[in-house]
């Protein structure tokens, strides 16, 4: 019997902890993929963040280190300058990246630091268990804005790609989703011109991925991806921001 | 090699070279900037490499990635901004990670000023992050010390992979003094750092740098492990000073800069027939209990002297475990002890004023 | 020998130069000592001054609070490190800044119009050289020849040209305290 489909040896045996119909298996997935077809799954360092990817070192099949809330971008920084022939990738959500770590991002790009980060934006905090964050979109409820997210209150969703496409030292830039077939091949072409972009030596590279968290969104799998199609998607425009090729 | 006149960040930031270090990351803070910018001008012409982060929370944050690539680094910075750190301090504590974290003490709390202070003794030697962790603490009281400290400062966290802080203040950073860099004299026997994360190369399981234990048992059983690793540390790393500890009517306690004011008070007492002793901590984690076992049995009391307003003295007291009194002087904000007040506080000791 | 001199005047008079020049003199001559600046704000524009320690023994405090000798460059360091001097200490004022008296009358005072001086010698840059050669005067602490060679190595490139004057500026001091002998 032929083998038509096998899980990537970018990642390891263990199971992993998300919740059913979490999107975060399969971003993992489309990085292993990249990291394998790229050969540089044996010269990879990932930096896991604090949030529901936190056990991420326990998932990629890489030598990964595990940095403090936000400060991702700060410890492959470090690693990077030591090691600056290998592959360094930062895996962060959106509390982690866009709140307590938006220092941390600004200045990564800022410097040009040659690293790829991959930010899975779900519009909330997942491990804590569903707080708002700066991501999370007008009049969606969490644990923290019960009666929906006000703008006189918590300001309007920040737009990261958008942001960070501003800064000269940031080299490719794309928001991507996983919600459909197509989108999540989308998102892995995103995947590999990021890292592409780092092997190239380039600069810093980022590719936001919209995903979606059932659990804390209080609905099925299938309500979610249908939730983020609706609303994020349009709030969220899909697309490249930035390459350097296109430059 | 001859002696060269050095300013103390200079010497921090030679020494470290000497040491091996190759690595630095920080940000800007009066009194210790000439250590980064010392060290941005060496570290390149030694193949090293040279960061300026965008705070000194990303600065310790880079430390912590390039020590987990297996490199040797450091940080600067001075109290407030070693608040900062506190966060990748502990994280780095938790890791088993060795680095060296410079902090060039000013006044607090806050912003507080910029003059010499020893008011960061708690912050440094009782964990100013979370968690049960201890830091191996130095505090140098000449830029020989400095030099010979910061030297083998890599070498020593290197073989415990616990993390060294070295304890100075503006005066010691701004000062100048005669100094001979050599090669640090204790060599350890250091095993590989098979634990760095190198790439696997496709020759080995991945390596995790990481502090989270999500199941209490197993974070338990690191703790002891750290545990034993302090231990060990306390029992072959104290150092300090003792001087005329035996027969002295007065045994003065003090660090860093401050001790040298005491030994101009003591060498003043001296003069005037009085017996006053010094014992001076050179590592303040591990504290030197066993330097107060030599002082006489009717010694008429302990003084400790600090630049705060009293923080060593807590671990005076419980090395001196009740056998004689404990007296405390000092200055604070940048304020220092002058010679003549010590000598007033050490002869009230004596006619049993305090 | 235990000689414990602060210097003193405003940020730009050059006072941390001379006293790093006698410091490094001094260690060149097999001497204990230590250099200790003011920092900070006052660096830029305002007061500054060193503490400046050649011993034959050890130095302890390198914070002078018992001065051997003053040099003072302007108004208010004469205010400031006053109180300080020992009984029988010296007293170096630039008269030509320094327009208050000393009130002290147990320490020896010595006048030097050092800017008049420079001026004299062609640079408005030394009047710090000239007082350190008053100072020199009094206390030949270091030779000429061991200054001159620490000017050399700490005065490289572009500076390298200002030795001479420097030079002559030290030497302006010590025979201008030596005339009023």
């Amino acid at each position: 019997m032929s083998v038509v489909y096998q899980k990537s040896r970018g990642l390891t045996d263990v199971s992993t902890h998300y919740c059913p119909g979490c999107t975060h298996g399969i971003i993992h997935k489309l990085v292993a993929e990249c990291l394998v077809e790229l050969d540089i799954l044996e010269k990879s360092i990932g930096v896991a963040p604090v949030g529901c990817a936190v056990l991420a070192y326990d998932y990629f099949n890489c030598d990964m280190q595990e940095a403090a809330h936000g400060r991702a971008p700060a410890v492959g920084t470090g690693i990077k300058r030591v090691q600056p022939d290998k592959f360094v990738f930062t895996y962060q959500g959106d509390g982690d990246l866009a709140s307590i770590g938006s220092n941390e991002i600004v200045q990564v790009a800022h410097r040009g630091e040659k690293i790829s980060t991959i930010f899975v934006n779900n519009a909330i905090y997942g491990m804590t268990g569903g707080q708002m964050a700066p991501t999370t979109l007008i009049g969606q409820k969490t644990t923290t804005c019960q009666d929906g997210r006000k703008e006189e209150l918590a300001g309007k969703p920040i737009k990261i790609s958008e942001m960070l496409a501003t800064i000269d030292g940031a080299k490719y830039i794309a928001r991507v989703s996983v919600d459909s077939p197509a989108h999540i091949r989308q998102a892995k072409k995103a995947i590999m011109r990021a890292f592409q972009t780092q092997l190239e030596g380039k600069g810093f590279s980022l590719v936001e991925v919209i995903s979606s968290c059932p659990t804390n969104w209080g609905k099925s799998p299938v309500e979610a991806l249908n939730w983020l199609r609706d609303n994020m998607i349009p709030y969220y425009p899909l697309g490249v921001y930035k390459d350097w090729e296109a430059e | 090699m001859t002696k060269k006149l050095m300013k103390g960040n200079e010497v921090i930031g030679e020494a470290a070279i000497n040491g091996g270090c190759r690595y630095f990351f920080g940000y800007p803070i009066t009194p210790q900037n000439e250590v980064p910018e010392y060290l941005s001008k060496r570290l390149p012409e030694v193949g090293g490499m040279f960061v300026q982060a965008e705070s000194e929370i990303a600065a310790i944050n880079m430390v912590y990635g390039a020590a987990g690539s297996g490199a040797r680094a450091m940080t600067s910075s001075s109290s407030p901004g070693i608040a900062l750190k506190q966060e990748g301090i502990s994280y780095i504590a938790g890791a088993m990670l060795p680095c060296v974290i410079v902090n060039m003490v000013r006044g607090g709390p806050g912003l507080g000023g910029i003059q010499p202070s020893q008011c960061d003794y708690f912050q440094a030697t009782r964990g100013g992050g979370n968690g049960d962790y201890r830091l191996i603490v130095y505090a140098p009281n000449n830029l020989q010390e400095t030099a010979d400290i910061m030297s083998e400062a890599f070498e020593t966290s290197d073989y415990y992979r616990v993390p060294v802080m070295i304890l100075g203040d503006g005066m010691i950073g701004q000062m100048m003094e005669p100094v001979e860099i050599t090669p640090p004299k204790k060599k350890r026997n250091l095993p590989a750092k098979d634990w760095a994360t190198t790439g696997t190369d496709g020759k080995r399981k991945p390596n995790i740098i990481n502090s989270l234990y999500l199941n209490p048992a197993q974070l338990e059983e690191h703790n002891l492990k750290l545990e034993k690793i302090y231990e060990d540390i306390k029992a072959n790393e104290v150092r300090y000073e003792a001087y005329n500890v035996e027969d002295a009517d007065v045994v003065c306690v003090a660090y860093g800069t401050t001790s040298r004011i005491v030994k101009s008070a003591i060498m003043e007492c001296e003069e005037e027939g009085l017996k006053v002793g010094l014992i001076r901590p050179i590592t303040l984690w591990p504290y030197p209990d066993e330097a107060f076992d030599k002082i006489k049995k009717d010694c008429k009391g302990l003084l400790c002297v600090e630049m705060s307003l009293g923080q060593m003295i807590d671990d005076v007291k419980i090395a001196a475990n009740g056998r004689w009194k404990s007296y405390f002087y000092g200055r604070t904000g940048g304020m220092i002890p002058e010679p003549e007040d010590i000598k007033n506080e050490i002869k009230k000791i004596i006619r049993g004023e305090k | 020998m235990n000689e414990k001199i602060i210097m003193a005047g405003f940020g730009g008079q050059g006072v941390m130069l001379i006293g790093q020049l006698l410091t490094y003199s001094g260690m060149n001559e097999g001497k204990q000592v230590s250099w200790l600046p003011s920092y900070g704000p006052e660096m830029r524009g305002g007061t500054a001054n060193c503490h400046v320690i050649l011993s034959d023994a050890p130095v302890s405090s390198p914070i002078i609070t018992k001065a051997t000798s003053i040099i003072i460059m302007n108004n208010p360091s004469l205010g400031k490190f006053e109180p300080l001097v020992i009984p029988g200490g010296d007293i170096f004022v630039n008269s030509s800044l320094v327009d208050i008296e000393v009130e002290r009358n147990d320490v020896n005072v010595y006048k030097i119009p050092a800017n008049q001086l420079a001026i004299k010698l062609g640079s408005d840059k030394i009047p710090n050289m000239i007082m350190l050669g008053a100072y020199l005067a009094k206390h030949p602490v270091v030779s000429m020849d061991t200054l001159k060679s620490v000017m050399e190595k700490t005065m490289q490139g572009k500076k390298a040209a200002f030795i001479p004057v420097n030079l002559s500026g030290v030497q302006e001091g010590i025979d201008f305290i030596n005339q009023i002998k």
